[in-house]
């Protein structure tokens, strides 16, 4: 059964020239068209910086979230306060760090999870088709009637006073259906292809096909995906957070700083722009990350196919 | 192609009762209106919580009750709110206000992201193309709830420049304005300007980039280069034969940003303090309203089912293979 490594599987069929030390391997093609794009390596550093240092404030930052200062309310941004205070002494920055965390981390395991829902989901509606397939996608389209916002809120009474993680599950439960279509899609004629029948006749039971021979050879798609979900989630968490539907006092994510700050957006800007900023500056960055991955790992997409051949053609001229 | 239209609407029809029931589901079985009740001061008597629970029939069983409140919607009948008003009194009124931001902010959107798109697309990577593509990404990054806060600053601006309160930010209209038809048309243009943009914006910036994508296909068809061989200028050749395909894939799109539409319009109500269908929600979930929440569903479930079978139509004018 040596067949079925993951090697043999993942070796492009297309590819008949063999492995010499002159062609660079995949990871390096994907390296080189990523590094090429100036706004997805931007991006890049930005989502990574924002994590290092929503993780690392307490190391530098002079206040705790949650320790108000006393002798300044409402003071505009200066040395000590970096963002200014609220109206009841709390530090700016260190709560922007706060909701930048919580927020951060919802949003990282929301892209996490809602992918690997949606090639479960497509994966096994494509590869077994008949009715499995049909249940499966009218539960696709049912969910994409009901917007997602509607149904967190309702619920989210239910959620009142229990733990953030399952307002992760219930944001990663309502993002995964658009994808979930895609990879049916591709799973559908990944399943005709001679690799896969090879180790469905050899005896292999489905769900080992679907996540040995299937899945993988969706991967660029879903690390795609996974990074785009990503700032999805971060929107879709603030927006109900905003509302008081998502996270819940005393946890603050920057859906609910911003939230506070609305009000006093004109007379106090630092309650509102600090928050607001960071939320548009990292899913931005993570919309340029992911359309830069999208370029690098499958220039075959529309879009990038023009480039390519704008460069091809320049590096020649 | 008339088969075709009416297999969808039936479609669109059952997942519309079916997302209405399971909103209604959700609704009964997480909210406790007793319990809101319960917690006033001074705490009103047992019987008169014996009452409200047997007016809000929380005794039956939660199919039972949708059955009913489906037989009374029928009759034009919403049931009764939790401070028992009927539903129906204050639907006409907020429907409106919710549908005269959406039309408007989706006409808009629709029309200036395909011109956007479009022009991107034939100019690429020329400066133009750049600005639109930043512009896009950047308001694609920002949640409704901060751009509309944002735009509410040029609009102080723009009514401290010109010395007026031009430009309203909260309500719909002036309260007890009093006016002929045509003024008050105009009343309640200063009112809508601001929150329609902000829907608008987020509209052109997510239609644009898939109709710049979609286009960028076309031009480098086949088809369009024989349109042009066979005589027609570029001009005519890119706007008879290219747009038209470049269309299809957004009409399939134009169901997806409805839903988007709507969340947004439940911001933009909350920021610029309209009593629409979004705010409405917000309401009915703070307030553990059954009924409220059913109605609003009911409401976006229709908006939703009418956009997607217009997608359709659309779909069938614009693709012939579908036409058969």
């Amino acid at each position: 059964m040596t067949v079925t490594d993951d090697g043999a599987a993942t070796a492009s069929p297309v590819d008949p020239t063999p492995v010499t030390e002159r062609t660079p391997s995949r990871g390096k093609l994907v390296l080189r068209r990523f590094l090429r794009r100036k706004s997805a390596l931007f991006g890049l550093v930005v989502v990574v910086l924002l994590y290092a240092v929503a993780f690392s404030y307490p190391l530098f930052s002079p206040w705790d979230y949650a320790v108000p200062d006393y002798l300044a309310f409402l003071t505009p941004p200066d040395g000590s306060h970096w963002f200014g205070t609220t109206k009841i002494g709390e530090d700016v920055f260190a709560q922007v760090m706060r909701g930048l965390q919580k927020s951060l981390t919802i949003g990282l395991l929301v892209g996490l999870l809602s992918t690997s829902l949606a090639a479960v989901v497509g994966a096994v509606a494509g590869y077994f088709g008949g009715w499995v397939d049909r249940v499966l996608m009218w539960l696709v389209d049912l969910l994409l009637v009901l917007p997602s916002f509607l149904i967190i809120a309702v619920a989210s009474p239910a959620f009142k006073g229990e733990s953030w993680l399952i307002f992760v599950v219930l944001l990663a439960g309502f993002s995964w259906m658009i994808t979930a279509r895609i990879v049916r899609g591709m799973t559908l004629t990944l399943r005709e292809r001679e690799y896969v029948k090879a180790a469905r006749f050899m005896g292999q039971s489905p769900l080992r096909v679907i996540a040995k021979h299937i899945v993988p050879n969706m991967a660029s798609l879903l690390i795609i995906d996974a990074t785009i979900t990503v700032g999805a989630a971060v929107l879709a968490e603030t927006g109900l957070s905003f509302f008081g539907f998502g996270v819940q006092p005393p946890d603050v994510s920057l859906g609910t700083l911003i939230a506070s700050g609305t009000e006093s957006a004109i007379t106090y800007p630092w309650l509102f722009y600090f928050p607001a900023g960071f939320l548009v500056v990292f899913v931005l960055a993570v919309n340029l990350f992911g359309d830069g991955l999208r370029d690098a790992l499958d220039p075959s997409a529309a879009g990038s196919r023009k480039r390519e051949k704008k460069i091809d053609k320049g590096e020649r001229a | 192609m008339i088969g075709f239209l009416v297999r969808r609407l039936a479609n669109y029809v059952v997942l519309c009762l079916v997302a209405t029931f399971l909103a209604f589901a959700l609704a009964s079985t997480t909210f406790d209106p007793i319990a809101v009740l319960e917690q006033r001061n001074p705490p009103p008597p047992a019987a008169v919580l014996d009452a409200k629970r047997e007016a809000l029939r929380l005794d039956e069983p939660i199919p039972q009750r949708f059955l009913s409140w489906v037989g009374g919607v029928v009759h034009g009948d919403f049931g009764r709110t939790v401070t028992d008003r009927p539903v129906a009194d204050e639907l006409p009124r907020r429907a409106g206000v919710s549908l005269r931001l959406f039309l408007v902010g989706v006409v808009l959107g629709v029309v200036f992201g395909v011109i956007l798109g479009v022009v991107s697309a034939i100019r690429q990577y020329k400066l133009s193309d750049y600005l639109a593509t930043l512009f896009s990404f950047i308001i694609l990054s920002t949640p409704v709830f901060v751009l509309g806060t944002l735009l509410k600053q040029p609009a102080q601006s723009f009514n401290e420049l010109i010395g007026t309160n031009y430009l309203q930010t909260l309500g719909e209209s002036t309260p007890g304005f009093d006016g002929s038809w045509f003024a008050s048309l105009g009343d309640r243009l200063r009112y809508l300007i601001v929150p329609t943009a902000t829907i608008a914006l987020g509209q052109i910036a997510y239609y644009s980039r898939y109709q710049r994508s979609a286009m960028l296909d076309v031009l480098g068809s086949d088809f369009l280069r024989t349109a042009q061989a066979k005589g027609l200028t570029r001009r005519r050749a890119l706007f008879k034969h290219g747009l038209r395909t470049a269309l299809i894939p957004m009409a399939t799109l134009f169901a997806f940003g409805f839903g988007l539409l709507i969340t947004g319009g439940t911001f933009t109500e909350r920021i610029f303090g309209w009593y629409g269908m979004g705010d409405w929600l917000v309401v009915g979930v703070a307030t553990q309203d059954a009924n409220i929440v059913a109605t609003v569903t009911l409401f976006i479930a229709v908006l939703v089912l009418v956009s997607g079978w217009l997608s359709d139509v659309l779909y069938a004018a614009l693709d012939p293979r579908v036409r058969v």
